[in-house]
């Protein structure tokens, strides 16, 4: 399925919001959506939440023999699946450029830096090693899905035990999980990736683009770090033209979000830790009545009510006062209807093609139920005397003037006001007042 | 057994050249006179050849033509005797995709697409020996081969790769260097702008150091420049003066 692409005027108000510094879900510039960690029941399986974006990873180990040309070292396999269900442009089995680029970027990431101790993976040099393989699937997509993915990586990897296995000459025993307790793999760092969004050639930078975000950028860049500091990839992608200074900027901001990222995930291994230790419930299942996987909740914003009631007193004093109030008569031609305007609306009433509206003052319930007796009232092909001058007519046409040809046929509906003033203005002039006398009240 | 030293004590690397000293460069460009614009590089010992068609119509589907610039198509292959053993697969695997689309990134930014609204403009480039810094050849081989063909771009696009050995950045990395497991940096720059149209860095570098490396894969790219200007301009006096002028 085709994805449907993005509006001009959506693309240009998120432009203009990125300029004024703003983002729609009101984060700043540099922040992060909130990370949810959530692990299965299987030690290996977790599922990472970034704001709406999710990402599952399940780990999983094999003996196998080695690669030929080195022989005393496991195998790891790294694998990104964007599974249709996270997003609608995602098709099955089809390569896309995005899963090339996403997949070479986790294995750069987990597999060039070394953070998994490969040597330790070998059972007999030559003949078996473990082969881990960890698979990664999105199952919805809402923006930066290489930091998500990255993050259920490395939370996966070190969430992970494989089976105990001793050697005696050449007999190799795998314990099963009963007999022996499962060994963690050995890590020796935690690379997390960062993305830098780029708009407008690289004058505005946004940390964490949400889908949204992702879909008017100029450019991506994308710094994989370890809480010391070390960068483990950098890939600048999307035709961006950058400057040395910036990226350096970048580094630094790196640095902070991964170390804050770093703490939250040794958090949730510990608890979970704890949780299995003391006999506890864990897994999926358990997450369920907490609603921490099933539903996307709502999370409530902070608004700021400090100094509301100044901010409005300040409004008020500085607004016009009301002007005085013009009851007019609004005639419509037949063919025009109206909806809301404090009116009950008369889009199904065609036939009934005038009102008058009523002085705001006294009351527009008095006056809509008033109205709404005096429809049940009336007779649609009775005819009323206005007791206006001129009636304001609202109609579609363009013209100037609007010339009602036999006016007599048409049936008119009053309502009686208590404060009646008698003017001819323009229709124009008369919304806009009524539109000023709204906000003053 | 012990890994090779990436840096002597007297300051020399494996091959004889001091921490920040380029390969020997040789380039010619015309290679071949059925493509539009071709050109081979040779950087130590790293050969890479670069053919361009275009700007033409869109071949295949035309639902792909971009309405207001040209599409940059690449395709990237190692030959199958261009490392010590024979490659099964010269193009299709991931590493080849990924090369291939850091190469239309590239080259996206740096020709002038505008030019050519609804055309196609393809760049393929073949390593036929492979000792270090495969994507900056190509990106080079690149840069002369467009500019034989006489499609305008911004500026050269200049690549090269700098690793860290200790302290020292090593600017232009050789085979056996890259394989030692050490930092790499590629960066492919513009070099009149100094605007970094690719960046990418593999394994473990510190934070530190980074602006150090950067400096030196910078270095490293301006000097290529020179020496790329210095062919381009050959070629012309070349042809020029079969022309008869």
């Amino acid at each position: 399925m085709k994805a449907t692409p993005l509006s001009n005027c959506e693309r240009r108000f998120l432009l203009r919001a990125v300029e004024e510094r703003k983002r729609l879900d009101g984060r700043q510039c540099y922040d992060y959506r909130n990370v949810r960690i959530s692990f299965g029941a299987d030690y290996g399986c977790c599922i990472v939440e970034l704001g709406k974006t999710r990402v599952l990873a399940q780990v999983s180990c094999e003996l196998v023999p080695p690669k030929p040309n080195r022989p005393t070292e496991g195998i790891l396999f790294f694998n990104l699946e964007l599974s249709p269900m996270a997003a609608p442009g995602f098709e099955p089995g089809r390569q896309s450029e995005l899963l090339v680029k996403l997949n070479r970027l986790i294995e750069r990431c987990l597999r060039n830096s070394k953070c998994i101790d490969t040597e330790s993976l070998c059972v007999v040099a030559g003949e078996k090693v473990w082969q881990i393989r960890l698979d990664l699937h999105l199952l919805n997509h809402d923006g930066n899905i290489i930091d998500a993915a990255s993050i259920a990586g490395i939370v996966a990897l070190c969430h992970f035990r494989r089976p105990d296995v001793s050697v005696q000459g050449e007999e190799v025993t795998v314990y099963t999980p009963e007999e022996r307790d499962p060994v963690p793999l050995s890590i020796h760092h935690m690379p997390i990736c960062v993305s830098f969004a780029f708009f407008q050639q690289g004058t505005y930078l946004l940390v964490d683009p949400s889908e949204r975000e992702e879909r008017v950028m100029d450019g991506l860049l994308v710094i994989a770090m370890n809480k010391h500091h070390e960068i483990c990839t950098i890939q600048s992608s999307g035709g961006i033209m950058l400057v040395k200074d910036q990226v350096l900027r970048c580094s630094k901001i790196t640095a902070v979000k991964v170390a804050e990222i770093t703490e939250l995930i040794q958090k949730a291994l510990e608890n979970d830790q704890k949780v299995r230790k003391e006999g506890g419930k864990f897994g999926f299942a358990e997450s369920i009545p907490n609603q921490k996987i099933t539903t996307f909740k709502m999370e409530s914003a902070a608004v700021d009510t400090n100094n509301v009631e100044e901010q409005a007193e300040e409004i008020i004093t500085k607004a016009d006062p009301p002007s005085e109030v013009f009851a007019k008569p609004i005639l419509h031609t037949p063919g025009t209807a109206q909806i809301g305007e404090g009116i009950e609306n008369s889009w199904g009433d065609l036939e009934e093609s005038e009102r008058e509206e009523a002085a705001e003052e006294e009351g527009e319930s008095e006056a809509a139920a008033f109205e709404c007796q005096k429809m049940e009232t009336e007779d649609t092909s009775t005819m009323r005397e206005t007791k206006k001058d001129e009636p304001i007519v609202l109609s579609d046409s363009e013209e100037e003037e609007v010339v009602i040809l036999e006016p007599q046929e048409l049936p008119k509906k009053t309502r009686t006001q208590t404060n009646l003033k008698q003017e001819n203005t323009s229709k124009k002039a008369f919304n806009k007042r009524r539109r000023k006398k709204r906000a003053a009240h | 057994m012990a890994a090779p030293e990436l840096l002597s004590d007297e300051g020399y690397r494996a091959d004889g050249r001091r921490p920040a000293e380029l390969r020997k460069v040789r380039a010619r460009m015309g290679v071949f006179a059925q493509a539009d614009g071709s050109a081979y590089i040779e950087q130590g010992n790293t050969k890479a050849l670069a053919v361009v068609y275009g700007p033409h119509e869109m071949r295949g589907s035309r639902s792909k033509a971009l309405p207001d610039r040209a599409l940059v198509n690449c395709q990237y292959s190692m030959a199958t005797f261009s490392t010590g053993e024979r490659r099964r697969r010269p193009h299709g695997d991931r590493q080849a995709g990924e090369l291939a689309l850091q190469l239309k990134q590239t080259f996206e930014a740096a020709i002038l697409t505008r030019l050519y609204p609804r055309s196609q403009i393809d760049i393929y480039v073949q390593i036929l020996q492979a000792d270090g810094g495969n994507y900056c050849a190509c990106v080079n081989a690149a840069t002369l081969a467009v500019m034989d063909a006489g499609i305008p771009m911004r500026d050269y696009v200049c690549a090269s790769a700098a690793g860290l050995a200790e302290d020292t950045p090593l600017a232009d990395l050789s085979g056996p260097e890259e394989a030692a497991g050490g930092p790499r940096l590629v960066l492919a720059l513009l070099p009149a702008s100094g605007q970094i149209a690719l960046l990418q860095l593999s394994a473990r570098l510190h934070q530190e150091r980074l602006e150090a490396v950067l400096e030196a894969a910078g270095r490293a790219c301006r000097a290529l420049h020179a020496v790329l200007d210095r062919v381009v301009r050959q070629r012309l006096q070349e042809v020029t003066a079969l022309l008869g002028d």
